[in-house]
């Protein structure tokens, strides 16, 4: 069992809480815990209850879809100092996508049911926590809009003119 | 007009000269690479991300960048996808072929501005191939620069271009690669997402590195925006344009681009210059 103390070292080693009150960063460990994940362990299972969200310390998780009768499409990684999971905050908190551990995965998870119920009680938590996730959120929503463009696809470059010619 | 020097035009731009193909070799399904050498003899002098117009004769002339090593003058090297009528016709080409080539044209990465700083090339697909001769010329004067980083973005991992190069340049110990692709199926133990997310993890100082980019103008638009995010200054960011170039030394007005004519003024432009015309979809 890592003693709080412990947790909140390893928190403040992540980039994502970097900045936070010290009274706030108390309510966040209380809802944290650390875990690891060996090869192949799911994170979370697109559909079923994502009540919570992890903070990555080491290792590659993979964001991907499963497709019948084909192998899982990878729709994204992310690795040491990202973050993944925030269907804890959006009912019905089910997760959108599965997250696999690609590598053995390090991360710092937090226990969604907790968190809300802190940010309810205390607003200024849950802005300090909102704040971070809807960059990230915004961020993931832009990634996946490039990636449908399809940039490097053949319509694209027959599309354009001059060096592609 | 470009901030940096341009090389003078070859004495008669618009006179082709003959280059006999020395060998192809297929890169990708789609995209191949030419060495050639001029049939008079003699070698090729160009700068890293300049150009030539290549012209298979009876079908007509491209612009294609070149992809060879400029410290190389003996053979001229160029990796072209096959998209179009003379890239086709291009491809169809073999050994022994003669292919009418002008140039070299365009301004070019400043390799040598760069002297001191962290080195960064952001490539996204055949974008790699305009890059190349300045990551070899990078190499060749390494002890001048402080990280060399190549962060590559790719379709998928069988559309990843000089994939045994970039193999080979991630096993140096003063070099640092990373490669992402778009979407995968399979096994795939690298990163998967825009090349955009790669600016955030590669490993350079951002007050003190210069980036050359160069793959589809949308990517770049963004690749600009995460560098400028990080904190690198807008003056230290290039691009490489395409436009509709025809004559290649700015008579015909083909590639016209606000106030510059893309295949004299550019095809690499610093990017607090063109920063405000990229987003003008009437350009």
């Amino acid at each position: 069992m890592v003693q709080p103390e412990n947790l909140g070292r390893i928190l403040d080693e992540h980039p994502f809480f970097a900045g936070i009150p010290g009274d706030l960063r108390a309510l966040l460990i209380g809802c944290a815990a650390n875990e690891r994940f060996d090869i192949g362990q799911f994170l979370a299972r697109e559909g079923l209850p994502s009540d919570k969200f992890y903070l990555i310390r080491a290792g590659q998780v993979a964001i991907e879809v499963d497709v019948p009768g084909k192998k899982p499409i990878i729709l994204e990684t992310a690795a040491e100092g990202e973050v993944i999971g925030w269907s804890w905050i959006v009912p019905p908190y089910r997760a959108s996508f599965d997250a696999r551990a690609q590598t053995l995965v390090r991360a710092l998870s937090f226990d969604g049911a907790c968190l809300r119920k802190k940010m309810e009680a205390d607003h200024s938590l849950g802005y300090e926590v909102m704040r971070r996730f809807v960059p990230m959120m915004g961020h993931r929503l832009q990634t996946a809009r490039m990636q449908m463009l399809d940039l490097y696809g053949p319509a694209v470059v027959k599309a354009r003119k001059g060096k592609a010619g | 007009m470009n901030a940096h020097a341009r090389n003078p035009a070859p004495a008669d731009p618009m006179m082709p000269h003959p280059f006999r193909i020395e060998r192809v070799r297929r890169e990708l399904s789609d995209t191949f690479t030419m060495e050639m050498v001029p049939q008079s003899g003699g070698g090729f002098r160009f700068r890293p991300g300049q150009f030539n117009m290549l012209y298979v004769f009876g079908v007509g002339e491209i612009p294609i960048s070149i992809s060879g090593d400029p410290g190389d003058g003996a053979v001229l090297v160029h990796t072209t996808r096959a998209v179009g009528a003379v890239s086709q016709a291009l491809d169809n080409l073999k050994a022994g072929d003669i292919v009418g080539v002008r140039g070299p044209f365009g301004s070019y990465w400043p390799v040598e501005q760069a002297f001191g700083h962290d080195l960064v090339f952001v490539a996204g697909g055949v974008g790699l191939a305009p890059l190349r001769p300045a990551i070899y010329q990078a190499m060749a004067n390494r002890e001048r620069f402080g990280k060399v980083v190549v962060l590559y973005g790719a379709r998928t991992p069988a559309d990843i271009l000089f994939r045994k190069e970039l193999e080979k340049w991630r096993g140096r110990f003063d070099m640092n690669v990373m490669v992402t692709v778009d979407r995968v199926a399979g096994k795939w133990n690298s990163d998967v997402g825009v090349v955009t997310n790669l600016v955030a993890k590669g490993g350079f100082d951002p007050l003190h590195a210069t980036a050359f980019v160069c793959g589809p103008e949308v990517m770049m638009r963004y690749v600009a925006l995460a560098l400028e995010k990080r904190g690198v200054a807008l003056s230290s960011v290039w691009l490489s344009m395409e436009r509709n170039m025809k004559c290649g030394c700015g008579l015909c007005g083909h590639c016209q681009w606000g106030s510059d004519f893309v295949c004299k003024d550019g095809p690499v432009f610093r990017y607090d210059q063109i920063a405000d015309r990229l987003s003008v979809r009437e350009l």
